[in-house]
């Protein structure tokens, strides 16, 4: 009979493949909370984030904001004495919570990934308006108004990307992507 | 003339256009020709690797592909583009697995990755290739008295140093020397801009804007360099919300560190892109100005 996988075992399997040393090697020193410039921002501290993952509490991980308000400077990473790459791990819980549609409401994170990556896979390169509309309505319009104003000062200096670019071979960027199967399920 | 392959990266086609434009201006004053890599692709950015690592890696293998068949190394004047696609270099050099089922994939556009094009930054190429003691002696119009503050960010320094390597690193207050300009020290050079969360997570990534402006202004920085698009498009674009939000400091314009070396390297301000600022870098052509004065007095 086959055994299900713990969540810390699955979370510990986000890190192994690429990395020497798993969630478990945390001494739970908080360095990486104190070095993290956003941790205020957090509801976790990324300390607390890795105690929650061995304690078992999935639930209260896939909600929370931390891996999400993650900014990817990696000072947790460069500085943890057990070796941990957290920022790695912050993006494989991204990854994790998007493969489930188990993460957190109100983010607009995950939305604009998967925005990016439609376009990425149709043209090859990034144009910043196509992604607009997956985070502009959700700020209000004081929120528009000022993303507005960015845009028209942009513009006026010959800034603003009002054409999206496209690579030639397109076609067979898609091939080579279709090659590769996804490790969770759709994206 | 030393030649790369250059990958622009998208943020460099419009919205970072005066740092293409630059980087290969200030290049090719220093002996490097800087070739655009035909066709290349999105890195990926960080969403692409919130939705699948293997995808990921596989869109930056294709630029490495391209470079090792103009038999090149590659140089991105991006710090995320240089750390995605030095990541997926390092990865694949690391996991032959990896590499294989990457390699498979990228058959489909007759492309293979067999680990020979080194990923560089172009500052590190100017560092290192050009050495700082050259650099100096190529500069005509010497910065005296202008106060550039140095902002590394982040990617082109972590996560590849470590331990005290990335918290004391030197080679761009190095850089601002030799132009002749004074570097400002400030604690907040190697600290994170937010350019990751601007779209996604706006009140945290103003006040990172906001620690970056006011710790560059309160030391009497006259203008920040970057190596970043995305650093300098969310510290100058986005400085005017921070200020709204947390108050605070003077306007601080940030131009791209090849700009402040092509201006001391004698080029055009036009030539660089100057000229395309949301915050005017008033105190930097001033700079300029004076320089040529005093050559013109001294002759």
């Amino acid at each position: 009979m086959a055994r299900s996988l713990s969540f810390t075992g699955e979370i510990a399997n986000l890190l192994y493949a690429a990395q020497p040393n798993p969630v478990q090697a945390c001494i739970q020193c908080g360095t990486c909370s104190a070095s993290c410039p956003v941790a205020g921002f957090m509801d976790h501290s990324p300390r607390q984030l890795i105690a929650m993952i061995r304690a078992g509490q999935r639930e209260a991980v896939l909600r929370s904001n931390t891996f999400w308000t993650c900014a990817s400077c990696y000072l947790c990473t460069v500085r943890c004495p057990a070796g941990i790459d957290i920022a790695y791990l912050m993006y494989g819980l991204k990854r994790y919570t998007i493969w489930r549609n188990r993460h957190a409401p109100g983010l607009i994170g995950p939305a604009f990934s998967r925005a990016f990556m439609r376009m990425i896979v149709r043209t090859g390169r990034s144009w910043e308006p196509a992604l607009a509309p997956a985070y502009l309505g959700r700020r209000g319009w004081r929120g528009v108004i000022d993303e507005m104003r960015v845009a028209g000062a942009l513009f006026l200096r010959g800034r603003l990307p009002l054409r999206p670019r496209w690579i030639r071979r397109r076609r067979a960027l898609r091939e080579m992507l279709r090659h590769i199967i996804p490790v969770g399920g759709p994206a | 003339m030393t030649a790369y392959a250059y990958y622009p990266g998208c943020s460099l086609e419009t919205m970072g256009r005066a740092y293409h434009l630059s980087a290969v201006e200030t290049a090719r004053a220093l002996g490097i020709d800087l070739r655009e890599l035909p066709d290349w692709n999105c890195c990926g950015a960080t969403a692409y690797f919130h939705i699948d690592e293997l995808l990921a890696y596989t869109l930056c293998a294709r630029n490495l592909a391209l470079a090792e068949q103009a038999g090149l190394d590659l140089v991105a004047p991006c710090a995320g583009c240089y750390k995605n696609l030095r990541s997926a270099a390092t990865k694949m050099a690391e996991d032959a697995d990896l590499a294989e089922h990457i390699n498979e994939a990228l058959t489909a556009d007759g492309l293979r990755v067999s680990g020979a094009t080194r990923v560089r930054h172009l500052i590190e190429v100017l560092i290192e290739d050009v050495g700082v003691d050259r650099i100096r002696e190529r500069v005509r119009v010497p910065l005296t008295g202008l106060r550039v503050a140095p902002y590394y960010g982040c990617q082109v320094v972590r996560p590849q140093r470590t331990g005290a390597e990335a918290e004391e690193v030197r080679f761009f207050e190095d850089l601002i020397a030799a132009a002749g300009a004074t570097p400002v020290e400030y604690p907040e050079r190697l600290r994170c801009c937010g350019g990751s969360l601007i779209a996604t997570q706006r009140p945290v990534a103003l006040s990172l804007v906001h620690e970056v402006i006011s710790g560059a202004a309160a030391r009497g920085a006259q203008v920040i360099a970057t190596l970043c698009p995305l650093c300098q498009i969310n510290l100058e674009c986005y400085q005017g919300q921070a200020r709204r939000v947390h108050g605070g400091p003077r306007p601080v314009p940030a131009l791209y560190f090849t700009q402040v070396l092509g201006l001391a390297l004698g080029i055009p301000a036009r030539r660089l892109g100057i000229g395309r600022e949301l915050v005017r870098a008033e105190a930097v052509l001033a700079a300029c100005r004076r320089a040529a004065t005093n050559a013109g007095a001294a002759a």
